[in-house]
């Protein structure tokens, strides 16, 4: 099992009880779980590594083996409630096509990310090295994030896809930042939508 | 933990039923046997049945082997046993030889009551339906009101996904393997060479060759050749022959040169030797056939709708013949219906084959899915 990681009550906290969510990287399952546990959902998760679908099998929820580079095409218009990506866009190459495509088929999305813009960040590079956090674990020779950006450029690309950020809460090492956030949250969470 | 164990020795047994059975097909068989073999213990509940459908030339010798033959080891052994994927010490698991076959259970080599000979080629057209209404009245004959789990690979998993749909309160979990909801043409095309090759053996007679006493071995061989290259990836293919000439150069000759050759006029004689032309040309009508999606306008959705067990649908890489995609088709349509779904697409370089080898993922994702059954 994953650790409990705290993006997960405030994820928890937008799913109504019994809605169709559908989780996009989904690990072992974890999250999934927890929401059929509290929430009641109708879960199913997307992974395309073969040890973390086996955890989700074992974990007894329902898992589809697919790759989301490609898409999500086997996937109805509005058929989820939600859609969630939690801790997986920023390994995502197709980053536009995806989140238009978690809006495709859900009504919201919700998506956390580690910021790139937390202080602590901000001040490896300005020692001249990449950030190694709690929220970006991995070395950059073997991190398996490719895009790297911050709650601010985040924003922006919103802004420019006409996605409508209905809630944004930052963390800093799960404590919640009220302001400041592209400084001082290592991690951000998204309820988006469209308008 | 244990070391995965074989069932040990194991004796088939015959059901007799008396009650007519109406096909598909229009037809009526007033009684018929059908051969089966369990392994592991029913419980108390008669709630940990597990049904294992077979494939074109698969049987109901699932598992063990039988006692006076060392050679005699059951089909999918490596998934049934104590400490395999299918435990038999949780689950009681059932194989059945289908209507039709040439195993034992009434098929075109019993006898005809109506005329006192074989039925040959009069043997009526039996569907993948028709095969689960009788594995259910060997459920109700062994006392089993419902089925933990229904378990097929190709046409035994449309065998698995038809009992989700005809006798929904019947099962609780269907494991659809390297399956589809219905044959492409491309995949129709195959069968109907293959049957061709059996249909123009001179010894075929009509089907009645029984009387003659020859069987349309050269027809078989064909079908059986034509089938073991569709099993088979490309990759695999190379990998197991590449062009290995057997004299080391081209001799310029139509015997045995490549070693693909040797393999599969090897696999065609083998199979000639056993297997009965007229069940091989019914069962490859049988898959044909099957489309639960036909009387629904074509919808797979809308035929899907009635089910209600959990699915675990698994696919393999490299199988041309029942592809990805094919599979992905029921994943989607039993999404669609908000039934519990999980899919693996299993990366194995054996081709359709891989579904009965023991790939250490695939059999992983089967022993944890297995695992989460209650009985």
């Amino acid at each position: 099992m994953a650790a409990y990681r705290y993006d997960y009550e405030v994820i928890t906290q937008w799913i109504e009880p019994g809605e169709k969510v559908l989780d996009l990287g989904c690990g072992d399952g974890s999250l999934l779980k927890h929401l059929i546990e509290v929430r009641q959902v109708q879960g199913y998760g997307v992974e395309n590594d073969p040890d973390k679908l086996l955890a989700c099998v074992r974990n007894g929820v329902n898992v589809l083996q697919a790759n989301m580079d490609e898409g999500l095409t086997d996937f109805e218009d509005g058929f989820f409630d939600h859609v969630i990506m939690s801790l997986s866009l920023q390994a995502m190459h197709n980053t536009q096509g995806i989140l238009a495509e978690m809006l495709r088929v859900g009504h919201e999305a919700v998506v956390s990310f580690p910021n790139f813009g937390y202080w602590r960040h901000r001040q490896s590079i300005l020692n001249g090295r990449m950030p190694v956090s709690e929220s970006l674990p991995h070395q950059w020779f073997n991190t398996p994030n490719v895009r790297f950006f911050t709650i601010a450029d985040f924003d922006a690309l919103c802004e420019m896809n006409g996605i409508a950020v209905r809630e944004r809460i930052g963390f800093d090492e799960g404590k919640v930042v009220t302001e400041e956030a592209n400084f001082l949250a290592s991690m951000a969470v998204y309820r988006l939508g469209r308008d | 933990m244990i070391q995965p164990q074989s069932v040990g020795i194991v004796t088939p047994q015959t059901a007799h039923f008396d009650t007519p059975l109406a096909l598909r097909s229009g037809g009526t068989l007033p009684s018929y046997d059908l051969v089966y073999e369990t392994y592991g213990e029913l419980n108390a509940e008669r709630s940990n049945a597990v049904l294992v459908c077979h494939a074109l030339s698969g049987s109901h010798h699932v598992a063990g082997r039988y006692a006076d033959q060392p050679d005699s080891t059951g089909w999918w052994d490596n998934l049934v046993g104590p400490g395999k994927p299918l435990d038999t010490r949780k689950f009681f698991v059932i194989g059945v030889n289908n209507l039709g076959g040439c195993y034992g259970s009434t098929g075109p080599l019993s006898i005809n009551p109506a005329t006192g000979k074989p039925w040959g080629a009069d043997f009526p057209f039996v569907t993948v339906e028709d095969w689960v209404d009788t594995q259910a009245r060997l459920a109700d004959r062994l006392g089993i009101e419902r089925m933990a789990a229904v378990v097929g690979g190709s046409l035994g998993g449309m065998q698995a996904l038809s009992w989700t749909l005809q006798y929904p309160e019947r099962i609780g979990h269907a494991a659809v393997i390297a399956s589809a909801p219905k044959l492409t043409a491309q995949n129709i095309a195959f069968n109907e060479v293959a049957r061709q090759a059996i249909l123009s053996d001179p010894e075929f007679h009509g089907g009645n060759f029984y009387e003659h006493g020859v069987v349309p071995a050269r027809g078989l061989k064909l079908a059986r050749m034509i089938g073991h290259i569709t099993y088979l990836s490309d990759d695999s293919m190379g990998e197991k022959f590449g062009r290995s000439l057997r004299h080391g150069k081209a001799v310029y000759s139509y015997d045995v040169e490549f070693e693909i050759e040797s393999y599969l006029r090897y696999q065609g004689d083998k199979f000639a030797g056993y297997f009965d032309a007229n069940t091989y040309l019914l069962t490859t009508k049988a898959l044909d056939y099957y489309d639960p999606a036909f009387a629904h306008g074509g919808k797979l959705t809308t035929a899907l709708a009635g089910a209600s067990a959990d699915f675990l649908v698994v696919s393999f890489t490299t199988d041309w013949r029942f592809s990805p995609a094919r599979s992905r088709e029921i994943v989607y349509a039993l999404l669609h219906n908000r039934r519990n779904v999980s899919y693996a697409e299993i990366d194995c370089a054996a081709g359709h084959d891989s579904f009965l080898l023991d790939e250490p993922h695939y059999h992983a994702v089967l022993t944890a899915w297995f695992d989460r059954i209650k009985v």
